[in-house]
C-alpha cells in the first residue's frame, strides 16, 4: 500500500469528499468563467472569417465544444457507474447522477446550436443524418439515465439501475463520434484531429480549445455542487452532517 | 450439455404453458401490431407508391410498439408471486432461466409479429421480394426487441411509473434495430443490396443475445436486494 493510493481511498467517503469538494468549487468556477471570457474573445472579435461560411461558423465555438463535452460526460458517467458496480462504493453513484444533468443540457446545447447552424448552412433545421440521429439517442439516453433514478425511492438502488443503463449506453458514445466515417453524411468531418495537422486557422482551433476547457471547468463546478447536495440529502441523518455541514 | 442448457428449456416451457393458459394476451398483443399498421394507411391516404415507400418503417414500427406492450408482464407477475426470488435462490444459472424467459417472450410476443408480417406488407403493395426482406429482417430483429426490452423490464421491475419509463429507456436502444431492419428493404429498393443491413441486424442480434441476459440478470439482482 503506498501513500497516494490511501489518499485516494479517503476521498471516496462522503465524509471527507464534502469539504474537499467544497475547496475545490471556487477554483474551477473562476477558471470556468476567465477561460469562457478568453475563449469568447478569441472566439467572436480575434479569429478570422471563414472564407466559405463566412460569420455564421462562429457557432463553431459553442457547438463543437458542447458537443465534444456531451460524450466526454457521458464516458465520465459510465466510468463512475463502472466503478460504483465493481466497487460498491456510495461516492461513485452520486458522482454519475451529479453529472448527467449538465451532460442532458451539454447534448441539448449541441443539437439547438447545431439546428442554428445548419440552418444557414444547409438550408435546414434538422436532417436525418447519422451524427444527428445518434446525438439525439445520447440526448435521450441522459434523460432516460435521470428518470430512472427519479423513480426509484432507494438510493442505492436508484445508483446501481442507473449504473447499468449507463453502461449499457455507453456503446453509443463510439457510434456518435465515428459517424461521420462509417456512413457518408451530411454532417461534415472532425474539425479537429489528433493525427493529421489541424484543417483550421490557429486562432480558430485555439478558441475552440479555449472554450472546451471553459466548459471542462464548467462542468468540474457544477457537477461538486449537485454532488455536495446529494452528499447533504442522502446523509441528512447522520452525525458529521449535523456537526460539520450544517453549521 | 443437456444438463447444462435445460434450466433454459424448463423456463421456457413453463412461460409457453403460462402464456397458453392466457391467450388473450398474446392475441391482443399481435391486433394491437394488426391495427397500428393498418391505421397508418387511413392516416396518410391510400397512394400505393406511398404506401410501398412506408411500409418497412411501419411494420417495424408497429412490432416495436406491440412488443413493448407485452415486456411489462415479463419479470412483473413472477416478482409479485416469489417465483423470481426463488430463481434467483435455485443453483440452476439464474442467467439461464432469464435468457429462458426472453425466449418465451420472444416465442410469444415477436414471432407471431413476424408471421404475420407478410400479409400486412400485402396490404402495402409490396413486391414479392421486398416482403421476403422484409419478413426476414423481422425474424433477425424482433429477438433484438425481446432482449434489449428484458434489461429495461428488469431495471424497471416494481418502480413507479414503471410503463412509461419502460418506453423511454427502450425506445432509444431500439434505433439502431429500426434503422437497419427498416433500411434492409429500402436499400434492396435502391439497387445497393440488403446484405449489408442485414448482416449489421445479424451482428446486433449476436451482441445482444450474448450481453442482454446477463445484464438482464445482473439488473434483476439489484431489484430483488
Amino acid at each position: 500500500m503506498n501513500h497516494s493510493l490511501i489518499n485516494w481511498f479517503k476521498f471516496a467517503s462522503p465524509v471527507s469528499f464534502y469539504p474537499l469538494a467544497g475547496r475545490l468549487i471556487p477554483y474551477f468556477t473562476a477558471a470556468a468563467v476567465a477561460l469562457l471570457a478568453a475563449g469568447l474573445w478569441i472566439g467572436l472579435l480575434v479569429a478570422p472569417t471563414d472564407a466559405q461560411q463566412g460569420e455564421g461558423y462562429r457557432i463553431i465555438f459553442v457547438h463543437v465544444p458542447v458537443s465534444w463535452m456531451s460524450m466526454f460526460i457521458y464516458c465520465v458517467m459510465a466510468f463512475w457507474a463502472a466503478l460504483g458496480l465493481s466497487f460498491n462504493t456510495r461516492l461513485s453513484g452520486m458522482m454519475a447522477s451529479a453529472l448527467a444533468p449538465t451532460g442532458a443540457l451539454f447534448a441539448f446545447l449541441s443539437l439547438w446550436t447545431g439546428a442554428l447552424w445548419g440552418k444557414p448552412m444547409w438550408g435546414a433545421w434538422w436532417v436525418w443524418d447519422a451524427r444527428l440521429t445518434s446525438q439525439l439517442i445520447l440526448f435521450f439516453l441522459y434523460l432516460g439515465f435521470i428518470a430512472l433514478q427519479a423513480a426509484i425511492d432507494d438510493p442505492r438502488r436508484a445508483d446501481k439501475a442507473g449504473a447499468i443503463l449507463a453502461l449499457v449506453g455507453v456503446i453509443n458514445v463510439p457510434i456518435i463520434y465515428f459517424s461521420v466515417q462509417w456512413w457518408n453524411t451530411l454532417h461534415q468531418g472532425a474539425s479537429v484531429s489528433m493525427t493529421k495537422a489541424p484543417s483550421m486557422a490557429h486562432t480558430m482551433l485555439l478558441g475552440m480549445l479555449l472554450m472546451a476547457l471553459a466548459f471542462w471547468a464548467y462542468t468540474i463546478a457544477v457537477a461538486l455542487m449537485r454532488v455536495r447536495c446529494i452528499i447533504l440529502e442522502r446523509e441528512l441523518t447522520s452525525e458529521w452532517v449535523k456537526k460539520n455541514a450544517m453549521e | 450439455m443437456n444438463r447444462l442448457l435445460s434450466p433454459f428449456r424448463l423456463s421456457v416451457q413453463r412461460d409457453l404453458l403460462l402464456a397458453a393458459r392466457h391467450k388473450t394476451e398474446i392475441i391482443t398483443a399481435l391486433f394491437f401490431f394488426v391495427i397500428v399498421v393498418n391505421l397508418l394507411p387511413l392516416g396518410i391516404g391510400p397512394d400505393p407508391d406511398l404506401l410501398r415507400k412506408i411500409a418497412p418503417g411501419a411494420l417495424w414500427i408497429g412490432a416495436l410498439l406491440a412488443t413493448l406492450l407485452g415486456l411489462q408482464r415479463l419479470f412483473a407477475s413472477d416478482h409479485a408471486d416469489g417465483t423470481l426470488e426463488q430463481m434467483a435462490l435455485s443453483p440452476q444459472s439464474f442467467t439461464l432461466l432469464v435468457a429462458g424467459k426472453i425466449m418465451a417472450h420472444w416465442l410469444v410476443a415477436g414471432l407471431p409479429v413476424v408471421l404475420v408480417a407478410p400479409v400486412l406488407g400485402m396490404q402495402f403493395d409490396l413486391s414479392g421480394r421486398s416482403l421476403f426482406i422484409l419478413t426476414l429482417s423481422l425474424l433477425l430483429g424482433t429477438p433484438i426487441l425481446s432482449l434489449i426490452g428484458a434489461v429495461g423490464a428488469a431495471l424497471t421491475l416494481g418502480v413507479r411509473g414503471g410503463g412509461a419509463l419502460l418506453s423511454l429507456l427502450i425506445l432509444p436502444l431500439y434505433i439502431p434495430a429500426l434503422i437497419f431492419g427498416a433500411g434492409a428493404v429500402e436499400a434492396d429498393l435502391a439497387g445497393i443490396g440488403p446484405d449489408g443491413h442485414l448482416s449489421l441486424l445479424a451482428a446486433l442480434l449476436v451482441v445482444s443475445a450474448f450481453f442482454a441476459p446477463w445484464v438482464a440478470t445482473v439488473a434483476l439482482r439489484v431489484a430483488l436486494e
